[in-house]
């Protein structure tokens, strides 16, 4: 029975619940104070000694009717009958007993006999997909599978109506062990094998380029932005007080101290309050740049728990605020309503800089990150570098993300070079791990 | 192991025991909520209990305070809470006026002694006079460690404190003691049941959580609802309890920016009550919305589906007539 548990618990940690060995420990001894009569009692305990959360409880659950439906039939301790008719056929049981198994119909002595070459089969190590159907062969041949075939072999080469009955039911018996077989597997699969799979891909998908994800990647890129922005609001959302030692704050130790007769046992510091994050996403929404823009977007605004002031404006040729369109629709509705009335235009840098400078000036503090996300190609207009300038001295910091190498800076109508001095960074952002890095970086900043 | 002290904690034997004595003292108990307690209990460990607000996680310390009928001791968390405010501080103030007033005494010991450094030793010797436990003020955390019976320590809304408070906490909860570098390690002879509760305003800490048991206390379904409205308001009649539950069941299907909770609905029932009402009417509904919604826009959403919601909240065997057994408003 430990290590049902312990498998229990490691194909939680392969779906990403964090089980440490203390809450092992405790899932024990919860056990021992529940027993395992009661499934769904089990099943609430566990949950509340193992998950640690909503969505690890969640996780929990699945995996657990996942992982416990198969020793359902199968009460190790109270089905002696069971043990005794499988005992005798320990290791290798011979193809009669198989055979014998597989006819007599009964469901619980199949199963144990299953479980028991599983076990053997090692198939809590199945890690892939493409692994089910080796270890569904696995099981058939702990099962005594081998002896099945030869004589089904013998019986196909009978050549007499008595043997052909036979060959047909060995035939039948064959195709019912096999399917029986693969189900266990694919079960095991479930448990044990899809959470690290899809770690495999997202990890995958964090490196592929951007602009080169098709419609399939884009629901796995949303759970993990989900993800990545669950991380960074975790990271960020902290609140940490710097103490400047050294610097006394008389007022409050007066205070502080009057109830002792105004001696200071009680010292206290100016403390310095970190600024909260304040942050302006202004984004090129001409055709080569919006897959960028859609990820940036969708990860600030995932966002929201750690940075609650957030503003985007999107341009391609005019300048606008898009917070309302994203606010009142549906993300990916918001995208395509953004791109249809922005993103038509020829690009103009120029054009948007003074857009913003007439209608959003007051917008830009010293407390504000400006994230410009954009290539710089201004079909060749006047880039005025002079507004970007001024914004750049107004903000706190001004962040480039550039979808372009850095080779290609400069080149043709690209304005980057005009631009490049006032900014406090220009990095190239082709995967969501550079875009990963480039917000996490704005955030540690107001640390 | 420790030698048998008898513990307040007797009850807690099963978990049909924690539901049964928990409705008790009128707290109506899911059997997730009981299972947690009883493991509690069982393993020693703090519940963190997470859930929106108003679905009961206090009401569950103090309920089980009063059912085991042990002291419960209060921890509520902010910003700035520090080990002063929840663990203990010296009276400083005591310790100042006894000098004071000691002072003579003092002198005429000190006085007598023929050197410095005796007088030093003299000195030193009355240090520990000062920093004994006569001039300890335990606060909650230390207070809960000396119950001899055992307590229910229920530290509110850790989500609202500090994140070196947090660690600081871990200590207290994994060894249920406590150091106070003057006078040594004071240990709980009774490890007290604690209940942490949190609203998510941040994520708390891997390390806490992994000493906590997790339980999330939902909204909870219509059946126990009714139970909970009729164990704090007894005198509701069956049939508005029946349709103001159901009423209050459709409102937070509805896209509300705070959707009401237990506390609400209670909140809600007395109300009616009071107005005499004996069965859901729009005009009732109308004119008590505020105290099932706490925000404006919210109010002005829920007006809109009242005709709809009253509807639905009647049941079928009521629909299209209306009920007329309230006073007039007027």
């Amino acid at each position: 029975m430990e290590r049902t548990l312990t498998n229990f618990i490691r194909a939680l940690r392969s779906s990403e619940v964090r089980v440490s060995t203390g809450e092992a420990l405790d899932a024990t001894r919860a056990v021992a104070l529940i027993g395992y009569a009661d499934r769904s009692l089990l099943k609430e305990s566990l949950g509340c000694v193992l998950a640690k959360s909503e969505q690890e409880k969640q996780v929990h659950d699945r995996l657990f009717d996942l992982y416990f439906s198969h020793s359902e039939s199968t009460p190790k301790s109270d089905s002696s009958a069971d043990e005794s008719q499988t005992a005798d056929g320990e290791g290798q049981p011979a193809p009669e007993n198989l055979v014998e198994l597989m006819q007599s119909g009964d469901e619980a002595a199949i199963s144990t006999a299953m479980e028991r070459a599983a076990e053997a089969a090692g198939i809590d190590d199945i890690r892939f997909s493409t692994q089910v159907a080796y270890y569904a062969q696995q099981i058939i041949k702990q099962m005594g599978g081998e002896g099945l075939q030869e004589r089904l072999l013998e019986a196909l080469q009978g050549r007499s109506p008595e043997s052909d009955a036979e060959a047909q039911d060995l035939i039948d018996i064959r195709r019912d062990l096999t399917m029986r077989a693969r189900e266990r597997a694919e079960r095991a699969f479930d448990v044990f094998g899809a959470g690290e799979t899809q770690q495999f891909r997202d990890d995958f998908a964090a490196e592929k380029r951007l602009n080169a994800l098709d419609r399939y990647d884009m629901e796995r890129m949303k759970t993990l932005i989900a993800k990545i922005a669950k991380r960074l609001a975790v990271k960020h959302s902290r609140r940490r007080k710097k103490r400047n030692r050294g610097q006394l704050d008389v007022r409050r130790t007066m205070r502080a101290n009057a109830g002792l007769d105004g001696v200071p046992f009680n010292v206290i510091w100016r403390q310095k309050k970190k600024d909260r994050p304040k942050i302006v996403a202004i984004c090129d929404v001409s055709g080569s740049v919006a897959q960028y823009v859609r990820f940036l977007l969708l990860l600030l605004y995932s966002l929201a728990d750690a940075v609650p002031d957030i503003h985007a404006f999107a341009f391609s040729h005019r300048l606008k605020p898009v917070d309302d369109i994203l606010a009142d629709n549906e993300f990916e509705q918001a995208m395509t309503k953004i791109i249809r009335e922005l993103g038509m235009g020829s690009t103009d840098y120029g054009q948007a800089w003074s857009d913003l400078k007439v209608n959003h000036e007051s917008i830009i503090d010293r407390r504000t990150t400006v994230i410009v996300l954009g290539d710089g190609r201004s079909n060749y207009g006047d880039p005025r570098a002079d507004l970007f300038r001024e914004f750049a001295q107004r903000a706190k910091s001004m962040i480039w993300l550039n979808p372009e190498g850095r080779p290609l800076w400069g080149t043709g109508d690209s304005a980057i070079p005009r631009y490049l001095p006032f900014c406090t960074q220009m990095s190239h952002v082709a995967t969501l791990k550079d875009l990963e890095r480039a917000v996490d970086e704005v955030l540690s900043a107001y640390g | 192991m420790a030698k048998d002290i008898s513990t307040g904690y007797e009850p807690l034997t099963s978990i049909e025991a924690v539901t049964s004595g928990l409705s008790t003292v009128g707290y109506i108990s899911t059997r997730e909520i009981s299972t947690s307690v009883f493991l509690a209990h069982g393993l020693r460990k703090p519940i963190l209990i997470e859930g929106p607000a108003g679905v009961g996680k206090t009401d569950l310390a103090q309920s089980l305070a009063k059912w085991l009928n042990l002291p419960v001791l209060r921890l509520q968390c902010y910003e700035g809470l520090d080990e002063g405010k929840a663990l203990y501080e010296w009276k400083y103030g005591k310790q100042l006026l006894y000098t004071q007033i000691l002072k003579e005494k003092l002198n005429e010991l000190i006085g007598s002694a023929d050197n410095l450094s005796q007088s030093l030793g003299k000195l030193a010797s009355f240090e520990d006079l000062f920093f004994s436990e006569q001039f300890l003020e335990s606060r909650p955390l230390l207070t809960a460690m000396q119950q001899p019976a055992g307590s229910v320590l229920l530290i509110d809304e850790i989500d609202k404190s500090d994140e070196e408070f947090e660690a600081f906490l871990l200590e207290v909860l994994s060894d249920y003691q406590v150091t106070v570098p003057e006078i040594g390690t004071i240990r709980a002879n009774v490890p007290p049941i604690v209940i942490l509760t949190s609203n998510n305003v941040r994520e708390l800490g891997d390390a806490l959580k992994r000493r906590c048991l997790h339980l999330h206390i939902g909204f909870p379904d219509a059946a126990r609802e009714r139970l909970i409205v009729q164990a704090r308001v007894p005198d509701v009649a069956e049939t508005l309890l029946k349709q103001l539950v159901s009423f209050v069941q459709g409102v937070r299907e509805t896209d509300v920016k705070k959707r009401p909770s237990i506390s609400e609905t209670v909140d809600w029932a007395r109300t009616l009550l009071l107005m005499h009402a004996s069965a859901l009417d729009e005009n009732f509904v109308r004119s008590t919305l505020n105290v099932l919604l706490k925000h404006e826009s919210d109010i002005a959403a829920v007006s809109k589906e009242i005709p709809r919601l009253v509807r639905e909240a009647a049941g079928p065997d009521k629909a299209g007539r209306t009920s007329s057994g309230y006073p007039d408003l007027g």
